[in-house]
């Protein structure tokens, strides 16, 4: 139950963004939407093109939708600085989302009216725009308000999936809960997003039931409470000035969130505002640190070396990180220094049949690769470090499949696959029995543990200071327990409390 | 009475729906104060012909003239709140009380309020109904709305088009001989489009049969009663005539 207190302490900011984003999507959505149906109600060529767009854009998964917007914003860029992350996508996603239950709605609304009340609007020498004013709006309300109910239960709920692209939400919660397995962050992640929802709802239909049964107060009064409670909701964002804030950010990993709070709790202490921004995919966070959204977070070295770097080459360690530095620089971004451990993609195997099928190298596992059976995470078939393995060992696997890292262990440990794509600095490595293969001909790039840092925060001394201690500090062992204590079953602590104990653990 | 009322003439207006001619070139004259009754079968064009004077339908040639000035000389919703027009669907404005709905011709116009209650005296209708939603009353107190509603702004010219047309025969015949004596007290124009010809004989002072878009006859109902006007319009007299000469023999 205190676990849930203490997600549900973490909501009132996720909140407040969270309804600045989705009344921001939800006007913009009206305000496009409204012209249109009264448009399309007049003309059916156009009600055929808008509404045929906005049923195209309903059928793309709303995930899929704001992924999107990530590299068509990015191809903009080149004509006009529009940020690729963060609010802007979420908020054109969204509003695009929100689109067909509108204009359908709209001109459902419009076309219902009784046409003898339309032929008496004219009869009795109403302009269009009085028409319009007068009869047409009102008595389209209510099934045009029904649409405005729809559209603001599915943007809500759709917000939540704008974590991925940097934006925050309460999805964060939902998203580090569900890659931990914490269920209290996704419970009160989901109770809070639903309880917007319906209340949101309610309220624009206490707002309709007013003007249909002629109580203005009705309609006025709900009104109010929704407009003072959608503002109240977002005071958190409400920025006394003065210090400035400075946002942390994470992948969507466990050993991410650890190291997100242990940077987070060591700026706290230096007298900064931190905020954390958590769940961001591996392809954009480089990005959002490039740009100053993000003003620091935890990369691997090699997953810039081969997805922003785009290099093939895998040199000694001492070099590969100078070329590193010298290109993020290059970027504007300092790399602070490696933390001294390394996250590589290991392939791991259940210790009793690598030693019964003799695998001890990736070598052996081309070998034998027909008659196994890989596990994957989400994303590592698709990155270049896997087809780099292949080049340098033709495999092929009898099945390959991709989980989410918990479900990949699992997988592993209930035989359904016999090899994975695990992470070394994984505490389930050896907690779980397993053993890791050993690349002899260098395929896998080095994957050092490297503090990134925004342009700005570069130029404060402050806040160098208050990172630079983790540098070299933590070894493999204490982030393999570390990652444990959050990522096994039983006995689960939050990331805040793992990275209590490992800031205890190397001394800081 | 201020002014005379208006005078409504056509000028070979011609108007074409698809392939059918529903307006075949009518030339003719409405004289100020008359009662005139559009008669005919279901699209012989004379509620085209009909809202040609307020515009819902724009001829494709040919001109309406009011009081010798063109109807298209200005904006249609100028034009149309001079008009007093009241149709079979009667179109009340159903999210407004019954003094709303009188009152939107001056609302629109930007005049002052009507006196709802001296207009629903003239369509014999208690004062008390003003504050009732439209969907609270009977069709023939709707209609009588209506009315109310088209004469709110001061309208001296009265098109009707199959007004008493969806209206039970009592109250039909109630809303209809309130209708002539409106026309009388208020020295208006009229003209009924209706498919009755009874009702057009006994409420009219002039009647036009129309047929296949073209005016077949034109006399008084005096004129008609004894037999003349001509074929067309003798064939749509027949059938009250052969009604009411039924009814006598069952009477004997």
């Amino acid at each position: 139950m205190s676990a849930f207190l203490d997600a549900l302490a973490r909501v009132p900011p996720l909140l407040a963004a969270h309804v600045l984003l989705s009344a921001a999507a939800l006007l913009l959505a009206l305000a496009i939407a409204t012209p249109l149906a009264i448009w399309s109600a007049r003309r059916p060529a156009v009600a055929r093109v808008a509404l045929g767009i906005a049923s195209l854009i309903q059928t793309i998964p709303s995930l899929a939708l704001l992924a999107l917007f990530f590299p068509l914003l990015l191809s903009l860029r080149a004509i006009v600085a529009v940020p690729a992350l963060g609010f802007l996508p979420a908020l054109l996603a969204l509003t695009l989302y929100a689109l067909l239950p509108l204009l359908r709605n709209g001109v459902a609304g419009l076309h219902g009216i009784d046409p003898a009340v339309i032929e008496a609007a004219d009869a009795v020498g109403m302009t269009p725009s009085q028409k319009l004013r007068l009869v047409e709006a009102p008595l389209a309300a209510p099934v045009a308000i029904a649409g405005l109910r729809t559209a603001a239960t599915w943007t809500i709920g759709a917000a939540t999936l704008s974590t991925t692209v940097g934006a925050a939400s309460l999805g964060d919660l939902i998203f580090a809960g569900l890659q931990t397995q914490s269920w209290s962050l996704v419970l009160a992640g989901c109770v809070a997003a639903a309880g917007l929802a319906l209340a949101v709802d309610g309220l624009i239909g206490l707002v309709e039931r007013g003007l249909a049964t002629r109580r203005r107060g009705l309609a006025i009064g709900a009104l109010v409470v929704l407009l003072l409670g959608l503002a109240a909701a977002t005071a958190p964002l409400w920025r006394a000035g003065g210090e400035r804030r400075v946002v942390v950010g994470a992948k969507n990993f466990g050993e991410q969130f650890i190291l997100a709070r242990l940077i987070g709790d060591r700026l706290t202490r230096a007298g900064y505002t931190v905020e954390y921004r958590e769940g961001l995919g591996s392809a954009v966070i480089f990005g959002a640190v490039a740009s100053g959204e993000v003003d620091v977070y935890v990369d691997y070295a090699g997953t810039i070396w081969t997805n922003e770097m785009r290099r093939t080459d895998t040199p000694p360690r001492a070099p590969m990180l100078r070329d590193l530095a010298a290109w993020t620089a290059g970027k504007g971004v300092r790399m602070a220094g490696p933390l001294g451990f390394e996250n590589a993609y290991a392939f791991a195997m259940k210790r009793g049949d690598a030693a019964r099928l003799g695998v001890r190298t990736l070598a052996d596992l081309a070998a034998r690769s027909p008659s196994l059976r890989l596990g994957s995470d989400l994303e590592f078939l698709e990155r270049p470090e896997w087809a780099a393995v292949r080049r340098a060992y033709p495999m092929r696997f009898a099945s390959t499949t991709p989980y989410s890292p918990t479900f990949m262990y699992q997988a592993l440990a209930s035989g359904r696959v016999d090899v994975i794509s695990a992470f070394s600095s994984d505490g389930r490595i050896a907690a779980d029995g397993l053993v890791t293969l050993t690349d002899p001909k260098r395929a896998i790039p080095g994957y050092d543990a490297i503090l990134l840092v925004a342009p700005a925060p570069a130029r404060d001394a402050r806040f160098l200071a208050a990172i630079r201690p983790l540098v070299g500090r933590i070894p493999v062992d204490a982030m393999r327990a570390a990652n444990l204590q959050v990522d096994r079953a039983d006995d689960k602590r939050t990331p805040e409390q793992a990275a209590r104990w490992l800031a205890e653990r190397i001394g800081l | 009475m201020p002014s005379p009322a208006p005078a409504v003439t056509f000028e070979g207006v011609f108007k074409r729906f698809g392939d059918v001619a529903a307006v075949d070139g009518v030339s003719l004259t409405i004289a100020p104060g008359e009662f005139v009754a559009l008669v005919g079968t279901s699209g012989s064009g004379k509620s085209t012909l009909l809202k040609t004077i307020n515009r819902l339908v724009e001829p494709d040639d040919g001109a309406v003239l009011i009081d010798g000035r063109d109807v298209r000389a200005g904006p249609a919703p100028l034009l149309r709140r001079r008009i007093g027009y009241v149709f079979q669907s009667i179109g009340l404005f159903p999210h407004w009380t019954v003094a709303e709905n009188i009152g939107a011709g001056p609302r629109v116009a930007g005049q002052a309020p009507p006196d709802v209650g001296r207009l629903l005296d003239l369509v014999e209708l208690p004062a008390s109904v003003a504050t009732r939603m439209p969907h609270e009353l009977s069709g023939g107190q709707r209609q009588r709305i209506a009315i109310a509603r088209a004469l709110a702004p001061g309208a001296r010219l009265l098109l009707l088009d199959e007004a008493l047309g969806a209206l039970d025969p009592v109250t039909r015949d109630g809303v209809g001989r309130r209708l002539a004596d409106l026309h009388a007290e208020l020295a208006l124009t009229t003209v009924l489009v209706t498919h009755d010809m009874a009702e057009a004989l006994l409420l009219a002072t002039r009647v036009l049969v129309m047929k296949d878009g073209r005016i077949v006859a034109d006399a008084t109902p005096a004129e008609l009663a004894g037999g003349g006007g001509g074929e067309a319009a003798q064939a749509l007299v027949a059938v009250p005539r052969a009604q009411a000469d039924r009814l006598r023999e069952l009477g004997r």
